[in-house]
């Protein structure tokens, strides 16, 4: 009996000096173990990858081969930046981004602009405008595969086209290959940049357009001095987001052309495929070609986040 | 009924003589074979069945897209994965699977079964032997296959297009002999009725099918990708190599626009649509043309490649052998090695062909039952005397891809000469062969 009470009596004590200790537990230390098993999976899934694919950027390494990765050093980089093909590729790629971006500013913030003012039916008009960039890139591509065809597609039908051997080979024409992506994913991103121009629109005080119409204002010089400062910085994010896309855009381009003909339409996401897939498995090579991919999109970002910092302050 | 008896009779035949070694396999209860997504693989799937009736074995063929596949199986064998017993694999491959180790050695196997004294000779040097001459065997024989050509009888025997013809071009029209007859055909038949075009070839760029395509005449011209040293200036962009790429240039002209991007599928849509008078495809792909889904299935007719300029014949060869994963255990080996023995038996490789597959069985595809069993089984059986593949080191998918690349421009990009096009192939295939060690700069 004697040691059962002394056993309660450690046990007692034991538990009190254990219940200060837990509440000893920080805020911080709570937050510190939620947050854990994130970071664990961070780690595991992004920063683990990041890191060894830094390294194999480094070495002369295939995955399918039964062989270690053997250090080169920045060979990888080196051959890359001083051939040829890669700069056509980039320049491939800087020529559709530039195209792209451009014409879907213009016609996403036209559209907002038309979809200011509300009318009867207009969120119905604005939802079937929206609906292309809801759609899976490799679908829309296979679907405009089948427009762009001259003898069975309605495109060129459309265009006014009627005779199939004056056609244009929209996919087929080195000339017209680019421009048939270009116009591909403008139908389907321009919606995206309207959409966020029309929440800018929506958020521009109305009492700015009552007050410039007083002063009697012309549109161009409200445009010009309400309209575009307000809009300026979620047009920009557009902006940035699009380009950022648009240089990495892999399916469309896969889904329309693969790259072809020939190569005038083979962006670096094309080039980086081909070279660490389809046969090749070069994986040394194309880790050097995604850091370098990433650089050039850090940097643009970088670019973009100033001038969109610049708008925001003036 | 009988033929299901004899089926179980050799199955227990073969187990009872203990037929595959020491491993018992009697632990495997099912096996994995990995193949493209197309019909053969739903007939293996059918033949697996009746192997899983015979001996309670289950088979399952997993299917991939053509275009995914390669990318699937390299992933896999670079985690050394055991998601596969057997694999079904292009004939390109066999290098690659060899030097990685990711292929088991069947020679052994092959020779004391008999195995490789079954099949046709091409077949088993191209889907099956690495190095080429060596005697050494990967994989057996499976699905056997080639390009070939389908035409418009209607078209050819017309009386007005046949009188036409010969005032135009001086002889009569019937299938083409050589390769300028052909030329000549595709283009007599283009635009003569609306919508109508002469020919269509491949050209998609993505995998392997302007190559395919463009070898069946580049062969046939006396070109080669490679001479006895595995050079390849001078070869690949030989006078010969040069006219026919230029002959093919010439045939994607009288092609229906739109078929820039052209491989099997468009090929048969060309045919079935009356867009085209004549198309080359894999046999593989013709029972599509023999179907209620082809308007001209009773005027469609089949012939083999035409011969070049020196009368030489090659046809660009398809096909899949099947090999053994090396990263499966051996009791898993064994039970994948009874089952190609299995397959290779004469009366299942009659039941694969009966179901469609091709077979590569020197004696089913001499049988007057599988030269009559369709239209274009006899063309088939013919073209597999004369077939020739790109090649299968390891570093082909390596050379494969500036093929791909140069082809596609001149041919449908139409940027730069043939010469051009393939002294620059030439080049970067050299520099690629270097680079590998393959040969010496």
């Amino acid at each position: 009996m004697a040691q059962t009470s002394t056993d309660i009596t450690s046990l007692q004590s034991s538990q009190a000096t254990r219940q200060p200790r837990q509440r000893q537990m920080s805020d911080l230390r709570i937050m510190q173990l939620f947050i854990l098993p994130t970071v664990i999976l961070l780690i595991l899934m992004n920063i683990f990858p990041l890191i060894y694919s830094l390294y194999l950027s480094f070495t002369n390494y295939s995955v399918i081969a039964d062989k270690a990765p053997e250090w080169i050093g920045i060979q990888n980089y080196t051959t890359i930046l001083s051939d040829q093909r890669f700069w056509a590729n980039f320049a491939t790629t800087g020529r559709y981004a530039l195209i792209s971006v451009i014409l879907q500013t213009l016609i996403g913030f036209g559209l907002a602009l038309l979809l200011r003012n509300k009318f009867k039916g207009s969120g119905l008009v604005t939802t079937l405008i929206l609906v292309p960039m809801m759609l899976s890139p490799i679908v829309v591509a296979t679907f405009w595969k089948l427009m762009f065809n001259p003898s069975l597609g309605i495109f060129n039908y459309l265009l006014g086209y009627t005779d199939i051997n004056t056609s244009p080979l929209w996919l087929g024409d080195p000339n017209l290959a680019l421009w048939a992506i270009v116009i591909v994913d403008v139908w389907m991103w321009s919606p995206f940049v309207m959409l966020l121009c029309l929440a800018g629109l929506s958020a521009i005080p109305e009492y700015l357009y009552e007050a410039a119409a007083i002063d009697r204002a012309s549109a161009w010089f409200q445009f010009r001095r309400i309209t575009l400062p307000q809009v300026m910085p979620l047009l920009l994010i557009a902006v940035l987001f699009r380009t950022i896309e648009a240089f990495k855009q892999f399916d469309l381009v896969m889904g329309l052309t693969s790259g072809g003909p020939g190569d005038v339409t083979e962006t670096v996401s094309i080039r980086l495929y081909k070279l660490a897939f389809q046969g090749q498995y070069d994986t040394g090579m194309s880790s050097a070609l995604a850091y370098i991919i990433l650089i050039i999109i850090i940097a643009v970002s970088n670019l973009y986040i100033r001038s969109l910092n610049k708008a925001r302050g003036a | 009924m009988l033929k299901k008896f004899a089926l179980l009779l050799m199955v227990a035949l073969l187990m009872v003589m203990g037929v595959g070694g020491s491993v018992v396999a009697q632990d495997v209860t099912e096996l994995t074979i990995w193949w493209a997504q197309w019909a053969p693989a739903d007939f293996l799937q059918q033949v697996g069945n009746d192997y899983e009736a015979a001996t309670g074995i289950k088979v399952t063929v997993v299917q991939t897209p053509w275009g995914d596949f390669y990318n699937r199986v390299g992933t896999e064998w670079a985690a050394k994965g055991t998601s596969y017993d057997l694999i079904v694999g292009d004939s390109q491959w066999v290098g690659q699977g060899v030097t990685q180790g990711h292929y088991v050695d069947l020679t052994d196997f092959m020779v004391s079964n008999g195995i490789d004294k079954t099949v046709t000779p091409a077949t088993l040097q191209y889907y099956g032997e690495y190095p080429p001459g060596s005697g050494k065997y990967y994989a057996y024989p499976t699905e056997g296959d080639a390009n070939g050509w389908a035409y418009r009888k209607d078209l050819f025997e017309d009386e007005t297009n046949k009188a036409d013809f010969e005032a135009a071009y001086g002889y009569a029209l019937d299938i083409p002999q050589t390769w300028e007859q052909l030329r000549d055909i595709a283009e007599f038949f283009t635009g003569r009725q609306e919508g109508l075009y002469g020919v269509a070839v491949y050209t998609q760029d993505d995998y392997d099918a302007i190559t395919m395509g463009f070898e069946n005449i580049f062969f046939s011209y006396g070109a080669d990708w490679y001479d006895a040293d595995y050079n390849v200036l001078g070869v690949v962009n030989s006078p010969e190599a040069v006219a026919a790429l230029e002959l093919y240039r010439e045939l994607y002209q009288f092609a229906p626009p739109g078929t820039n991007d052209a491989f099997f599928q468009e090929m048969n849509d060309a045919f079935t649509n009356g867009q085209a008078a004549m198309i080359m495809n894999y046999f593989a792909f013709f029972p599509a043309l023999d179907s209620d889904a082809n308007p001209y299935r009773d005027a469609t007719g089949y012939f083999v490649m035409p011969t070049g300029p020196g009368g030489e014949r090659f046809a660009a060869l398809g096909g899949q052998g099947i090999s053994l994963n090396s990263y499966i255990d051996d009791a898993r080996k064994q039970a994948s090695l009874d089952f190609i023995l299995w397959f290779a038996q004469e009366d299942t490789q009659r039941r694969w062909a009966e179901l469609g597959g091709y077979t590569c069985n020197i004696n089913v595809l001499e049988s007057e039952e599988f030269l009559n069993q369709t239209p274009y089984n006899r063309a088939f059986a013919e073209t597999m005397t004369f077939v020739k593949d790109f090649w299968n080191i390891p570093e082909f998918g390596q050379l494969l891809e500036p093929t791909q690349r140069y082809l596609s421009s001149y041919i449908v990009a139409g940027q730069g000469t043939a010469q051009e096009a393939l002294d620059a192939l030439a080049e970067e295939q050299d520099a690629i062969l270097v680079e590998t060690g393959v040969i010496q700069p």
